[in-house]
């Protein structure tokens, strides 16, 4: 036992739990933890962004690549409210994450003191809970408490602000075994199981559906052999992008708004719908009462109250998708459905997006990442940013591995993949790491550039340039007669001149013919030092198809007439 | 079918556990008729009653949120229980109505609690519907403030 500020006790439990990499920005409440961090630094690794927004985002990142607890830690006032986006972007997608905010001390708390702000009410609705420590005594085992919170059941951000005076008072520590997370019992499991297994004996087309609630190799290996025995077809929504091997030939596409029509028709045509880890969202059910009408639906998840939340089903088994996969193939015997499959290979035969670039923009987006998945092998992470350029980034690189996509799918937060892709390579520097950006979304963070370049990580920056707000821009086309309301960007931005300030090489990409080229010689530097790419598209190549908001998923628009 | 549900929620008492609670219905809009919330006789524990207003589903989506939440530990929807509310009022005091306003409070064992110059204070306690009528029986005679703190109900063994 020793006695140690409240500083070093945060310090110590970080290391307690495995945390050997955070990301933050230091102030005057972290003072305290950031000269503990200094004593600290051969064992925890502190990357300091140039935003809190961008070290939220990174912890985020960090957790989805590497499956553990990402931490940021802001001092208090706007450095804890920066933080807010990241933490909401962590709730939405059930990404497990601490974050530690300073707070002004104990005895100035209430009085709108300097700096001072109620970050455990503004984030109650936004974490999976949270926490103020005014007592150092208790100051470990909350810690403690927001790791296991944030990594059992259900997964998500956690908030733990410590007021500054707690940094300095001391307390006795001890080192305590970590408290295991491990999956929540399944409720009734057994029996659940069994029916579930019953139904999908007696299905003749059963089709599988997959989210983010699949995790790890193990979870994959699962999901592979239930599809193999049940001879099922798969999509995946965007959170699930990867957690089937996208190269198989069970597997029909992303399935929602922006999904193949194979999957689509999957839905309308299936009489037994498998939903593993996914949780209905409306970008995924379009209209709910028209969504998968002529089939059961069984809903597999760990949280009970997804269960019936959007959709209505038909049976549900409650616990954790792998445990509950696993248990479920020991009761099947082989299924055989060749038809019911090839039926479905069939529509992508007879619907395949096209895109056409134009005289002076050639290069369209598909070629773009299609050329990256081939150059990368599929293996490469992918961050991305919100809009067209993360559709086509889930639509067209052929993901092997569950979190393979590391992508805002619930809060669709713009300004997300190059804080992601810097937690990403932070927590796999082995893995190639490219952010997938709009133009629209690299001008929101772009701040994080030289968070790149001055830590030397080596993330690839593949901004899909098309001058507009195209998903916006999509919108307005189909919705609003064309009136391209303020997303006509158009800004004078020289992305080569940007990247070299910040102290980065950079590429750019204008015609097919020069893609492959540019995107190895980029690859090839990537590999010691982070890169930037500017990838010119034309502005009205659109996201097909698409199903529009709360229409059914059966009729999508496949073909969008430009005609101005 | 739309119905009125008592909700008994244990809870621990920590910081900011009603703001959570009150937070959780309103972000996913359910309604609150009535909330009553006071320590129970285990330290560290509180006990909400609830009165919601809900489809069935939407009970059922309630209840799994609740339960979701860290600081809450038990959340019960009570069928068969004992429900009680309190009520104080202060109505008009007249010569002419001090009578009849009496026999009423009679009528209902309520209690005088205050007698003013001009005006009368009552406490009642009893079922929700019971402290309905008492009220609607007195309104005639003016009724001046009026407070009562909801439902607190125990399930029947």
């Amino acid at each position: 036992m020793r006695t140690l500020t409240g500083a070093d006790i945060i310090c110590e439990c970080l290391i307690e739990q495995g945390v050997d990499t955070v990301f933050g920005y230091p102030g005057g409440a972290v003072l305290n933890i950031y000269d503990s961090l200094y004593a600290y630094s051969d064992k925890i690794n502190h990357i300091i962004t140039a935003h809190e927004q961008g070290a939220s985002h990174a912890a985020d990142g960090y957790s989805r690549a590497t499956g553990r607890t990402g931490v940021v830690i802001a001092t208090s006032g706007p450095g804890a409210t920066n933080l807010v986006t990241g933490i909401a972007t962590a709730y939405m997608d059930s990404v497990p994450m601490v974050a530690i905010t300073g707070n002004v001390a104990c005895s100035l708390l209430g009085l709108d003191s300097f700096q001072e702000v109620d970050i455990t009410g503004i984030t109650m609705p936004i974490t999976k809970h949270n926490f103020i420590v005014k007592d150092v005594t208790k100051l470990a085992d909350t810690i403690r408490e927001a790791f296991y919170i944030a990594a059992s059941g259900r997964k998500g951000p956690v908030l733990v602000d410590v007021p500054k005076d707690i940094t300095i008072q001391k307390a006795e520590f001890f080192n305590k075994p970590v408290k295991p997370c491990t999956a929540e019992p399944c409720i009734n499991a057994d029996d659940a199981i069994a029916r579930a297994a019953e139904l999908i004996k007696q299905s003749e087309k059963p089709f599988l559906y997959t989210g983010g609630g699949i995790y790890g190799d193990e979870g994959a290996k699962a999901l592979k052999r239930l599809a193999d025995i049940t001879d099922a077809p798969v999509a995946s929504s965007l959170m699930g992008q990867g957690c089937y091997d996208q190269t198989d030939e069970k597997y029909i596409g992303m399935l929602g708004m922006h999904g193949t029509k194979a999957a689509a028709q999957a839905v309308k045509d299936c009489d037994l719908f498998i939903a593993i880890g996914a949780r209905f969202s409306d970008r995924v059910i379009g209209d709910p009462k028209t969504f998968a009408r002529n089939a059961r639906i069984i809903h597999i998840d760990i949280d009970p109250a997804e269960i019936n939340k959007n959709i209505k089903v038909y049976h549900q088994i409650i616990g954790d998708s792998t445990e509950i996969m696993k248990r479920l193939i020991k009761l099947l015997p082989r299924q055989n459905h060749g038809e019911w499959l090839s039926y479905l290979k069939q529509q992508d035969k007879i619907y395949s997006a096209r895109q056409k670039g134009t005289e002076q923009f050639p290069l369209t987006p598909r070629t773009l990442i299609e050329t990256l998945d081939e150059l990368t092998g599929g293996e490469a992470l992918i961050a991305t940013e919100v809009g067209q350029a993360q559709m086509w980034a889930a639509q067209y690189y052929r993901y092997k591995h569950p979190h393979q996509l590391i992508t805002s799918g619930g809060l669709g937060t713009m300004g997300y993949g190059l804080g992601a892709a810097i937690g990403a390579k932070c927590g796999c520097p082995d893995r190639t790491v490219v952010n997938i950006a709009g133009d629209g979304s690299f001008h929101m963070n772009l701040n994080e550039l030289v968070t790149l370049s001055k830590h030397n990580i080596p993330v690839v920056e593949l901004v899909v340039n098309n001058n507009v707000l195209g998903m916006v821009r999509q919108w307005q086309r189909l919705f609003y007669g064309k009136r391209f309301s303020q997303t006509t960007l158009e800004r004078p931005t020289d992305y080569v001149k940007l990247a070299g300030a910040f102290g980065i090489r950079a590429f750019v990409i204008d015609s097919e013919e020069n893609c492959r080229e540019i995107l190895k010689e980029a690859l090839e530097m990537a590999k010691t030092a982070p890169v930037l790419i500017e990838a010119r598209i034309d502005k009205d190549i659109n996201v097909l198809p698409m199903v529009p908001a709360g229409k059914s998923v059966d009729e999508p628009i496949l073909e969008i007439e430009i005609d101005d | 079918m739309n119905r009125q549900n008592v909700l008994s929620v244990s809870v621990t008492d920590s910081i900011g556990v009603l703001g959570r609670v009150a937070g959780l219905f309103s972000r996913r809009g359910y309604n609150i008729k009535s909330l009553n919330v006071a320590e129970t006789e285990k330290p560290g524990i509180s006990r909400m009653t609830i009165v919601s207003q809900g489809e069935e589903g939407e009970i059922e989506q309630l209840v799994k949120q609740l339960r979701k939440l860290y600081d809450v530990s038990e959340v019960k929807i009570l069928h068969d229980a004992v429900c009680r509310e309190h009520i104080i009022l202060q109505v008009g005091n007249s010569p002419v109505s001090r009578h009849a306003i009496i026999k009423t409070a009679n009528l209902f064992r309520a209690k005088v609690v205050n007698v003013g110059e001009s005006s009368l204070m009552l406490e009642l306690t009893g079922e929700p519907e019971k402290i309905d009528s008492f009220i609607s029986l007195l309104k005639p005679y003016t009724i001046t403030k009026l407070v009562r703190t909801g439902i607190s109900a125990l399930e029947r063994e």
